[in-house]
């Protein structure tokens, strides 16, 4: 009698997969538009998802013959995800109806999203990563091109998809040449196969191909080429999704990839990660000076933070991950919140993206003008708000593991950066305004807004709660 | 003489290059682009093909399945985000992706 293989440690992903698919007939067969109800539903399931993680908390658990595994690491990055993909659920509901292209099928492909990268941060096994990572990646081309009717969101999820697709081909052939010279797919079996530090040579070049496609799909330096165009052409709403939710994933992943099966060979890969961190930071330190389009902005700002956290994956040890899950979660917050203020930018009801519309910022809306004030210097990374938190743990991992070089490297990259985010600052109270924006029209902008900024102001004065659960999750995936 | 593992690899690495190349010297039609990409995903399966008789090993063969399933998809995909590209901008050729830039 063959034992039936364990389902219940994706009790979670299996939740949001049935919610999916039921939404999915719901829209399709109800005859007026559902879009409202489907996006409420969606987001429920994802709070449900939530709360089905923090219950099963504390424990590991593997499933599907393990292919799947469920820890403490797995649920802090799922957590991030969750709560990332909700909210930009929530603050896309208004812009979309606005732009007149709400559709129900939206939120069903924000679900499906969500279950491929929750599936590639608790890939256990080189299948389950890649079909992970292909839901994930399938459905986000969709989301880039989900206003077709409109020429630069089509160019941009044209973009996203062929150079997304090199990216998965380039990470499938590492795969394959990995399975062929170690013997197997599954990361233990990895794990057990190169345990003596020593490899054949075609797990090594399987596995920088599988660094590659995972810095592709991180957007790090030099695989960054994609972002920038397809952060300005795609809609505001996908834009935020994409400089969050798919970054935690793909670094989540990163982190699996090179601690557990390949964590004895830290040797191999962590020159190659510094190397990427350090052109990440400098190319998100120098290319975004002179961007004048907010998106793209903070698509260069996106590869920069990149490799900072990066920077805490090259030090190799518990503090780097610890440090790196830090880094995302902050990183969540600040994003959002800068992403609640561009949505909000509209000038007599239509989009605008311009830095310089910013400008008097200061005097027409004090309040937007001080949060998105708060944000910038605290991507810049001033104390003491959330940003320097974020970079002082992955820069003091990187010194205890005796990457000086690349810790001073980092702060000089974070100086350089700080140039045009103090720049928006400057254009915000000291340029007179030309044409001031509209009022926040949507509550749920406001509260984002304002509950981001004030985590990231007062984060220093009870950094417990996400120190103490990052410290939690980096050591289930370093024991384990 | 025998044709052995390595020269299945040494077949699948030469497609898996043209496929890559075909991805960034083609300057003139999207379709190739996609073409290119099934180069590249086939390139793999030849691989995991060859390495699952090698190690007499099932894996690499199921492994193989999912990947033309996947490829099948993202060919589909990819299709239906040319086709609503052609709509908008009346062209497929690369050249005319030129929309965004910075």
């Amino acid at each position: 009698m063959t034992e039936l293989p364990s389902i219940l440690p994706a009790l979670p992903e299996l939740v949001l997969a049935l919610l999916a698919i039921a939404l999915l007939m719901y829209g399709v067969f109800a005859r007026t538009d559902r879009t409202t109800a489907c996006t409420w539903a969606a987001v429920y399931g994802l709070g449900l998802a939530g709360i089905l993680l923090f219950l099963e908390a504390g424990s590991r658990v593997e499933g599907f013959y393990g292919q799947f595994v469920a820890d403490d690491f797995t649920r802090f990055a799922k957590l991030l995800i969750v709560a990332a993909a909700a909210v930009v659920l929530l603050m896309a509901r208004r812009w979309m109806e606005t732009e007149g292209i709400q559709r129900f099928e939206f939120p069903v492909l924000m679900l499906l999203s969500v279950i491929g990268m929750m599936l590639m941060v608790s890939a256990n096994d080189l299948i389950g990563m890649y079909l992970g990572l292909e839901l994930q990646s399938l459905a986000l081309y969709v989301m880039a091109t989900i206003q077709r009717d409109n020429v630069r969101a089509t160019e941009a999820g044209l973009k996203y998809f062929v150079l997304g697709a090199l990216a998965s081909g380039i990470l499938l052939y590492g795969a394959s040449l990995v399975y062929g010279f170690a013997g197997t797919t599954s990361f233990t079996g990895i794990q057990t196969a190169v345990a003596d530090g020593e490899a054949p040579m075609g797990v090594v070049i399987g596995l920088v191909f599988v660094v590659c496609g995972l810095a592709f799909k991180v957007s790090a330096a030099p695989f960054h080429m994609w972002t920038p165009d397809v952060y300005e052409g795609a809609p505001t709403p996908v834009t935020a999704l994409f400089a969050v939710a798919p970054k935690v994933a793909a670094l989540a992943l990163f982190l699996r990839v090179a601690m557990e099966p390949f964590g004895a060979l830290t040797a191999e890969w962590q020159q190659v990660v510094a190397i990427i961190a350090v052109l990440s930071m400098i190319v998100g330190g120098f290319a975004a000076i002179a961007q004048e389009n907010i998106k793209r902005l903070m698509a260069y700002s996106s590869i920069g933070h990149m490799g900072y956290a990066l920077v805490g994956l090259a030090a190799g040890s518990a503090e780097g991950v610890r440090g790196v899950l830090i880094y995302l979660a902050i990183y969540l917050f600040m994003n959002l919140g800068t992403f609640a203020i561009i949505l909000a930018m509209r000038q007599q009801n239509r989009p605008v993206e311009g830095i310089k519309d910013l400008a008097g910022l200061g005097r027409t809306r004090p309040v937007m003008a001080l949060s998105m004030g708060v944000f910038m210097f605290s991507m810049a990374g001033i104390p003491p708000l959330a940003g320097f938190f974020a970079k002082f743990y992955v820069f003091m991992a990187a010194v205890e593991a005796g990457l000086v070089w690349l810790a001073v490297i980092g702060v000089l990259t974070s100086v350089v950066s700080a140039f045009y985010y103090l720049r928006i600052v400057k254009v915000m109270y000291f340029d007179e305004p030309l044409e001031s924006l509209d009022p926040i029209a949507s509550p749920t902008l406001r509260v984002v807004m304002g509950a981001s900024a004030l985590v990231v102001t007062f984060f220093f004065m009870a950094p417990g709660w996400l120190v103490g659960g990052a410290e939690i999750a980096a050591a289930a995936l370093v024991a384990g | 003489m025998e044709i052995g593992l390595s020269h299945y690899l040494t077949v699948a690495a030469i497609l898996f290059t043209i496929g890559v190349f075909g991805i960034f010297a083609n300057k003139k039609n999207v379709v190739v682009i996609m073409m290119s990409i099934e180069l590249m995903l086939l390139a793999v399966t030849i691989n995991l093909v060859a390495f699952s008789t090698y190690l007499q090993d099932m894996v690499g063969q199921i492994f193989t399945m999912f990947v033309l399933t996947v490829a099948a998809a993202e060919a589909g995909i990819g299709l239906a985000i040319v086709v609503v590209f052609f709509r908008n901008r009346g062209s497929i050729e690369v050249e005319d992706i030129n929309s965004l830039k910075g």
